[in-house]
């Protein structure tokens, strides 16, 4: 049923009960033209774009737990497209101007915020770093405004600029089209979405291996018995490697462990999205009050979807460095994910070495802000057998070509990036 | 918080060292010219679901780099022992 101020209204006065399913429980049905492995943000999406803009609905998505109960509901909910590497910046760019339609454009409120996003710089080669970023962003016309550390202390008054503070602020690039959206929302939108175009979605349902014939792909072994496919799309976060060896491919992936951490609920402090470049932390507060924040990944390989202590002391120092009024909060919840960290910080939508495999992947920290460019470019791919323009240097083989898309600098080390 | 057993200093906080990777991974020889066998070598990983060898730098306190044997899926440590000793290590 579509949602409205007339459904809301009738339903209210029904008492709530009339409601529907929001999404069928399909049994799995012996094959479909595209399977899609993964019931995340990423997957659901790409079900969706398939059926919407391809014309393709004979399609599973295939998940082993519940909908968006990975690196969908595990992030800090953070959406900007502030890149400048060729390859990344109108990927994200797509993936911004999806997010400003996506609530309409599901029916479903996704509740995404355009609070803007700052980047701390702390030094004169930060901020020249953050000009040069800034100046192809706006080349490219994405927004994007350098401000200075007077202009940072106007608009971020809470912020550490003492003499003693850890890292000076001596300025910030902001964009204001950047923000945040309800990560569950957006794999539920994105489910309904599919449904309704004819997607079946199958939960509970693990795949434990593939179908072949000759060298082809056709399917997969699931713990629900074989789905056979036309094709078949990866799309499982910290697992790509993990799947990816069970067809027989090593990839250029180490599954690495990052936390995310929400306090206690406060009143209206942060009506914003920070990010404290120096020490790589990050914060916002959501609609309930609560503080949202991370920093980095734990730094060794790990499919364990906990962290450990250590990051945990360094996230919170370092947001107590950057906020001294964070010091007396308490943290009420902390959790992980594991992340596809990629050799060169980069993602992977494209055709896999197999015939019939197809692979989105190696998001690293950032897969939830590019999840409708993602599902989007995805679709893509799998329709036409080509990648889109916005995708197309998302390959595997771009280490062996040498054209990778470091934005970082960092090098092929997957726990730097 | 992850324990490591360090064969010279006994059993030591995961503070104490610093990651190093999987240790599986084999350095081609110097003369080694295929730039498919250098291009496995720098980019990709086994990158697995369980038991992973992997290296741990010692830097706070011996010093010395151990190879360190972990689960990655219940990160439960087994042995660790240092990496000069080569293939004995392996």
């Amino acid at each position: 049923m579509r949602y409205s101020v007339f459904s809301l209204v009738a339903n209210a006065l029904g008492g709530h009960r009339g409601w529907p399913r929001a999404w069928r429980d399909p049994q799995p049905k012996p094959h479909y033209d595209v399977v899609i492995v993964g019931g995340g943000g990423h997957g659901l999406a790409t079900a969706y774009y398939l059926a919407k803009e391809h014309g393709i609905r004979n399609v599973a998505v295939i998940e082993k737990g519940w909908l968006g109960g990975g690196n969908t509901g595990r992030n800090t909910t953070i959406v900007r497209s502030n890149y400048m590497i060729p390859g990344n910046t109108m990927f994200y760019e797509r993936s911004l101007r999806l997010w400003e339609q996506l609530s309409h454009d599901l029916n479903y409120n996704v509740m995404f915020s355009q609070r803007g996003q700052y980047n701390l710089c702390h030094s004169p080669a930060s901020l020249d770093a953050a000009r040069l970023r800034g100046n192809i962003m706006r080349a490219n016309g994405i927004d994007a405004e350098l401000l200075d550390r007077a202009e940072v202390m106007r608009r971020l008054p809470y912020l550490d600029y003492s003499p003693n503070a850890r890292f000076p602020i001596i300025g910030a690039l902001f964009q204001g089209r950047a923000g945040t959206a309800r990560h569950d929302a957006v794999a539920w939108g994105y489910a309904r979405g599919a449904d309704m175009n004819g997607v079946d979605i199958i939960q509970q349902c693990e795949v434990t291996g593939f179908l072949r014939e000759g060298g082809r792909i056709v399917g997969v072994e699931t713990t629900r018995g074989p789905i056979r496919a036309g094709k078949v799309g990866l799309a499982v976060a910290g697992h790509t490697g993990h799947l990816a060896a069970k067809a027989g491919l090593t990839l250029p992936i180490e599954t690495h462990v990052l936390q995310a951490f929400v306090s206690e609920p406060l009143k209206p402090m942060i009506d914003t999205v920070i990010s404290f470049a120096a020490a790589h932390f990050y914060i916002s507060q959501s609609d309930k009050g609560g503080l949202v924040l991370g920093g980095d990944i734990d730094g060794y390989n790990s499919y364990a979807q906990r962290g450990g202590l250590p990051m945990m002391e360094h996230t919170l120092a370092s947001g107590k460095a950057l906020i001294p009024a964070l010091s007396r909060l308490r943290v009420l919840r902390q959790w992980a994910g594991v992340m596809d960290m990629s050799m060169d910080g980069s993602p992977f939508i494209c055709k896999s070495p197999i015939d019939g495999l197809y692979i989105n992947g190696g998001w690293c920290y950032g897969g939830f802000k590019a999840t409708p460019a993602s599902g989007w470019c995805f679709a893509w791919t799998l329709a036409k057998d080509e990648p889109h323009e916005d995708n197309a240097r998302f390959t595997l083989d771009r280490f062996r070509r040498g054209v990778m898309i470091d934005e970082k600098g960092a090098g092929p080390t997957p726990n730097a990036h | 918080m992850l324990r490591i057993n360090c064969p010279v200093c006994g059993l030591r906080d995961e503070s104490e060292f610093s990651y190093g990777g999987d240790a599986t991974v084999m350095r081609p020889a110097h003369d080694e010219t295929s730039a498919d066998v250098w291009h496995d070598y720098v980019f990709l990983r086994d990158n697995p679901r369980g038991p992973h060898r992997e290296y741990w730098h010692h830097v706070q306190g011996c010093r010395q780099w151990l190879v360190v044997e972990r689960d990655t899926l219940t990160h439960r440590i087994g042995g660790a022992v240092l990496a000069c000793d080569g293939e004995e290590a392996r």
